[in-house]
């Protein structure tokens, strides 16, 4: 084929659909948009990093993504983590605890401790938490459906070991709308969940103002197929969505939106990735002060966790993942992350082991300590390619959500199903470009170890499973026995009439959850209290 | 020619919500033109064998990426009897490990396809084994 060059090389489109040409010039630059966006390291639209500074004045915190069967356990894996140098935790639940459900309920049967730890009451948080500085540590739970009840348990097993809950930090994800889209830990319909949010977003700003509420994740969206550029702009209509929920009841966008943050995936091509970022950081500066009448900066800017995606690692050579994961962690440094979670290697087979834990934690170790990563904020800046793609990326990302805002906008349109079918239908697709060869994989689809070549993908190599421990699910549900019946059961039953009323009357019911709480009612009793007034979510399925 | 094409049901067992490659599949089974069905997530193993004799299909998948297949294929056994669909062809896919693949054919499992596995090969495997 020929092209506008004059040689017969084929063509190179990234993943979001952008020709990326042979070769940059200033020209490019100019004719995408200039430099105008781009501005310096700390000040709007923060292009180039959120902070002047950058990793000279703190690098990237490392918080790796943990948590299995029960509370102290996982007690014991925090302990080990934060003696080998990490500085933050990143707490897995198990699939009960995520949607609602006590380790006894029926429908948790197979499913107790098995993807993170079990959580039923107040008791479980004061266990998994013994001994860690929290202060020190800062703790993200990877909590959505059950994010105000977690973050209820949070705060008040903060606050009864001592800790100042208007000076706590600390974040929760209770991104619902993407759960929906992808991930679907979803547990009420689509409007009390937004408004469940909400609750959460205005109870901090008010009680606990230095917690971070919030973590607006492109990363599952991206997972279920989305393109690099709708991750992000579908990230940042929901994020807006938000928003519009808290300041509708009256606070301010600079009363939260400062504590808000992102989650964001990160696997393939590096330049569209880094782009991405660099865009992304501008073009939520924007909607915040332009459509959201932001005026204090550190309500602009786009914090971000960054370090792979799990949907990049193969089944196929899994020590090519280790190679992987390094080239993530370069990219989420590269592109100015506040805190990296860099998946492990053996992430495509089971929860990660300690061994791969310990791999992913040095990797990022080495970026900063070795390889001089963090010597300089936005080393890429400049780049004719970089600051072209970057504008390309913007533009891109700005024309996915004026669609969506023209069809509906963001809630309309995940309400009724339809982001989740038209990205589905891309997974679709790129499956099949993977299936013909027409989208490369490195030893899936190309470059595999053929039988007798000194090959990788032997038993020796594939990665070793985290056991199953199913004594765990009894020792889990025999401990919620014990919690029940020491705690007082009246005060429970009335707490829990309390919670429904209020939400019943449509009141913020944080401070009812945060009562019920520290009188150590269960997950599913409060999810049922909420349930009985808001309903349950029904899947809309259409192909 | 070939005879009327077998019907599908494809469903997500147990709390899991990663359902994109489920989703994948089913997309990839109806252009090959199964009738398929789909239940969405959470489904409990009671739900999947009523709907499984409800849609009288001949074939039931279930796709698992959250590690809870054995338990649950354990209870859907019996129910699959019960309700005389212990012939229908019974697949599973997703991250199964190998340790697993024993105790899932003595469950009666036909066929496990890891993630990734080309659609071409499901989709001979089930014209072969329902033709």
């Amino acid at each position: 084929m020929s092209n506008r060059h004059g040689s017969n090389i084929p063509p190179v489109i990234n993943e979001s659909g952008i020709e990326i040409k042979p070769v940059y010039t200033d020209r490019d630059v100019i004719d995408s948009g200039g430099y105008d966006f781009i501005g310096a390291p700390g000040e709007y639209p923060f292009t180039r990093g959120i902070h002047p500074l950058m990793y000279r004045k703190r690098p990237f915190t490392m918080r790796q993504y943990t948590g299995f069967a029960n509370a102290a356990e996982t007690n014991q894996r925090f302990h080990y983590l934060i003696a080998n140098g990490q500085t933050g935790l990143n707490v897995a639940f198990d699939l009960p605890t995520q949607i609602g459900l006590d380790s006894d309920d029926p429908m948790a049967e197979g499913e107790v401790g098995r993807v993170g730890m079990a959580v039923d009451s107040l008791k479980d948080f004061e266990i998994a938490f013994d001994g860690v500085d929290l202060e020190e540590i800062t703790v993200s739970l990877t909590i959505n459906g059950a994010a105000a009840i977690l973050i209820a348990m949070y705060l008040a097993m903060a606050e009864k070991r001592g800790y100042d809950i208007r000076t706590l930090r600390g974040t929760a994800q209770n991104d619902i709308l993407k759960e929906f889209i992808g991930r679907g830990t979803w547990i009420f319909p689509v409007a009390p969940s937004i408004k469940l949010v909400g609750d959460t977003i205005e109870f901090c700003a008010r009680e606990a103002p230095k917690y971070s509420p919030l973590s607006i994740c492109g990363y599952h969206i991206r997972e279920s197929g989305a393109t690099p550029a709708q991750e992000m702009a579908y990230a940042f209509a929901i994020g807006k969505a938000y928003i519009d929920e808290v300041t509708a009841r009256g606070l301010s966008v600079d009363d939260f939106a400062g504590r808000l943050s992102f989650n964001f995936n990160i696997f393939g091509n590096i330049f569209e990735q880094v782009c991405k970022f660099r865009a992304g950081r501008g073009l939520w500066a924007k909607i915040v002060k332009e459509d959201c009448g932001a005026t204090d900066q550190r309500s602009m800017v786009m914090r971000m966790i960054a370090g792979g995606g799990g949907s990049g690692l193969t089944l196929e050579q899994p020590e090519n993942n280790i190679v992987r994961g390094a080239y993530y962690a370069l990219i989420s440094a590269l592109s100015g992350a506040q805190t990296m979670a860099l998946c492990c290697y053996d992430e495509a087979y089971t929860i990660p082991t300690p061994f791969a834990q310990h791999l992913s934690l040095r990797t990022m170790q080495l970026l900063i300590g070795e390889m001089g990563l963090g010597d300089t904020v936005d080393p890429l800046a400049g780049s004719y390619y970089v600051e072209t793609l970057t504008n390309q990326m913007r533009s891109e990302m700005e024309k996915i959500i004026a669609d969506v805002e023209a069809d509906g906008g963001i809630v309309k349109q995940v309400a009724e199903g339809r982001i989740q079918a038209s990205v589905s239908a891309q997974a679709y697709d790129m499956q099949k470009r993977i299936q013909s060869g027409e989208f490369p994989k490195v030893g899936v689809n190309c470059f595999r170890d053929s039988e007798d070549s000194a090959g990788t993908d032997d038993e020796d190599h594939k990665p070793a499973f985290h056991p199953y421990d199913a004594d765990g699910a009894k020792r889990q549900t025999d401990a919620l026995a014990d919690v029940r019946s020491a705690r007082d059961d009246g005060t429970v039953r009335r707490l829990l009439k309390k919670l429904e009323a209020d939400a019943r009357a449509g009141e913020n019911v944080m401070p009812a959850i945060m009562a019920a709480v520290k009188a150590y009612a269960t997950v599913g009793e409060m999810t049922r209290a909420l349930a009985a007034v808001y309903g349950r979510y029904r899947e809309p399925i259409s192909f | 020619m070939s005879a009327k094409k077998a019907r599908i049901l494809i469903a997500k067992p147990g709390l899991d919500g990663h359902d994109q490659g489920a989703k994948v599949v089913v997309r990839a089974l109806m252009e090959a033109g199964f009738d398929v069905i789909y239940t969405g997530l959470r489904q409990s193993p009671e739900a999947v064998a009523e709907r499984a004799a409800a849609e009288k299909v001949d074939v039931i998948g279930l796709s698992s990426m959250a590690g809870s297949h054995l338990s649950f294929c354990a209870r859907l056994k019996p129910l699959l009897d019960e309700k005389g669909l212990g012939d229908a062809l019974w697949i599973i896919g997703g991250n199964v490990p190998e340790g697993d693949h024993g105790a899932l054919r003595a469950l009666g499992l036909d066929a496990i396809f890891a993630t990734g596995t080309p659609f071409d090969d499901i989709i001979d495997y089930i014209n072969r084994k329902t033709a």
